[in-house]
């Protein structure tokens, strides 16, 4: 199948599909929170433009509600609510020390590559316009595992979260066209409730330790304090 | 047998001509782009000739050689323009299938580009001033993370087009009518980025400065002067057009004459024409909005410009081909 032969609708849901995976790298790139929380909006926006899209292709009108959801709360109030986070915990001009940017954007092309591979045989089976794609949402939700495993602050973590939700909602969309209504209704509120579920997580961390830099729950404050006094206890 | 012999020689004239157009019109195209710089950021512009005239201007001067060069610094000017004239010829600018694109393809364009490179590192280090070995050291450092970016970009289109000359991926391009490729688009990106390290534009480095902390370029052909120095800057502004003409007949090749008639000429001319003065208007909006790079911040620069050609080759393996 060659991309010319396409008409000009499908070549748009691919051409969306790689800026949807653009936006994924861009989050892993970059380390200031305001526009990483922005990228993951426009990551929200593309998708629910790629849904949109799905829909008027494949004459799937129901997806069209999923794309009217997905833009109202993944580009729209999640972001938001995020962005008022940071500003309401004064990490809105922060920037994260990202450790090896450029092997971290490698280990990201590498996955592409991996979820291709393992793609290939659904591919073969599929007779589906939008099969091209699955490789790529497969691609999503891991860039946003590397994304959580590479980052230390708590709210790259959530957007990191997020994204891995949107791969899955952009995988169900190109391979199934979309999961039943009620799946969708409840993914779409268990996200925005977990969102809030964060946002008072992020002031308890706060007001405990003093940081949003998630490394630091690995130490116990007991055995910090042994260490420290271990000296005078000495003979 | 007479017709054919005809218009052979026409295919070669017309080569020739063509990269007669590219090396008198590398200046006024930098002219240009200097002019809009200068109405964008408020300031009195100079005409579109200054350029020509700042050539003509060097010719004419004194030529002064430090007494310890060698055949190397005395040679480099004329590798330099002579590999970029090279260059040129082999990118189609006004019309496709031209004799001159047989000979090569796209990985020799980028090999000439390595050769000049490697001289003028060479004669920046060879009269042993500081300044020189300094630029030199870093212009490598740029190239060696700028010419992956640009051969994987290259490659991409290759994958696509199935060729790697020049002529004929543009004529893949134009037959295949409005595609939206994703590829091409991250392909492009990739290589914008590219041509504004390479030809030393502003993110990466300033032609306008001669600031020791910040000049790469100009810091290895600080000792140069009169028409040497004319052609290394000749040189630099033939770079510069090359790496737009290349963007702009890859990417958006409609309008360039296909055959050897008088009408698909003019309109061959004019579409170059346009596309690279719009070209132009978009390098000076970048090159206002952002400001120069610290030089070690230049890696992760090319090391995104590295992810944007790897992801057009990635989307070209998964998304566009057939299952």
């Amino acid at each position: 199948m060659e991309l010319a032969q396409l008409s000009l609708y499908d070549q748009a849901v691919l051409l969306f599909a790689a800026a949807i995976l653009f936006t994924s790298f861009i989050m892993l790139a970059q380390a200031r929170i305001v526009p990483m929380i922005h990228t993951f909006a426009w990551q929200g926006a593309l998708l629910a433009v790629t849904t949109a899209l799905v829909a008027y292709v494949t004459e799937h009108p129901h997806l069209y509600i999923s794309a009217g959801m997905t833009f109202l709360l993944k580009a729209l109030l999640i972001p938001w609510m995020l962005h008022r986070l940071a500003v309401r915990l004064k990490i809105h001009r922060e920037m994260e020390i990202l450790s090896y940017p450029s092997m971290t954007l490698l280990a990201g092309a590498a996955l592409v590559v991996f979820s291709y591979y393992v793609a290939i045989p659904i591919v073969q089976l599929s007779a589906l316009l939008t099969r091209n794609t699955i490789a790529i949402s497969i691609a999503v939700v891991l860039l946003g595992m590397l994304l959580m495993i590479v980052r230390n602050k708590a709210i790259s973590q959530v957007i990191g979260f997020m994204s891995i939700e949107n791969g899955l909602f952009y995988s169900a969309v190109v391979s199934t066209y979309g999961m039943p209504m009620v799946v969708e209704l409840g993914i779409a509120f268990d996200v925005l409730v977990a969102a809030i579920l964060f946002g008072v997580f992020f002031f308890q961390m706060r007001d405990s330790i003093d940081s949003l830099d998630v490394d630091r729950l690995n130490r116990l404050k007991e055995a910090d304090e042994s260490v420290l006094r271990s000296p005078e206890k000495l003979p | 047998m007479n017709t054919v012999a005809l218009e052979f020689n026409l295919g070669w004239l017309m080569a020739f001509i063509q990269m007669l157009l590219f090396v008198v019109m590398a200046p006024l195209l930098l002219g240009w782009i200097k002019r809009v710089k200068c109405h964008m950021q408020n300031r009195a512009a100079p005409s579109v000739l200054q350029p020509y005239r700042d050539l003509a201007k060097l010719l004419r001067k004194q030529t002064v050689i430090a007494d310890r060069a060698s055949w190397i610094f005395r040679s480099t000017p004329y590798i330099v323009f002579g590999t970029t004239v090279l260059t040129a010829a082999i990118v189609p600018l006004v019309a496709l299938d031209l004799p001159t694109a047989a000979i090569a393809d796209v990985i020799v364009l980028v090999g000439f580009f390595a050769l000049a490179r490697f001289f003028t590192a060479l004669a920046g280090m060879d009269i042993g001033t500081a300044f020189g070995g300094m630029g030199s050291s870093r212009e490598m450092m740029i190239g060696a993370l700028a010419e992956p970016v640009m051969l994987m970009a290259v490659f991409t289109l290759a994958m696509s087009a199935s060729t790697t000359n020049l002529s004929e991926a543009v004529t893949y391009t134009l037959e295949s009518g409005l595609v939206l490729r994703s590829s091409f688009i991250f392909a492009a990106l990739g290589l914008m980025m590219v041509a504004v390290a390479e030809a030393g534009r502003v993110p990466v480095d300033n032609p306008a400065t001669h600031l020791e902390l910040t000049m790469v370029h100009e810091a290895m052909i600080l000792e140069y002067s009169g028409r040497h120095l004319a052609l290394i800057e000749w040189a630099g502004f033939l770079k510069l057009m090359i790496y737009m003409v290349l963007i702009s007949n890859i990417f958006f090749p409609w309008g360039i004459a296909t055959e050897l008639t008088a009408e698909a000429l003019a309109i061959g001319v004019a579409a170059i024409a346009a596309k690279l003065a719009l070209l132009g208007v978009v390098l000076v909006v970048w090159e206002t909005v952002m400001a120069k790079m610290r030089l070690f911040r230049v890696p992760q620069f090319l090391g995104f410009a590295f992810l944007l050609s790897l992801l057009g080759m990635l989307t070209r393996v998964v998304l566009e081909t057939g299952g």
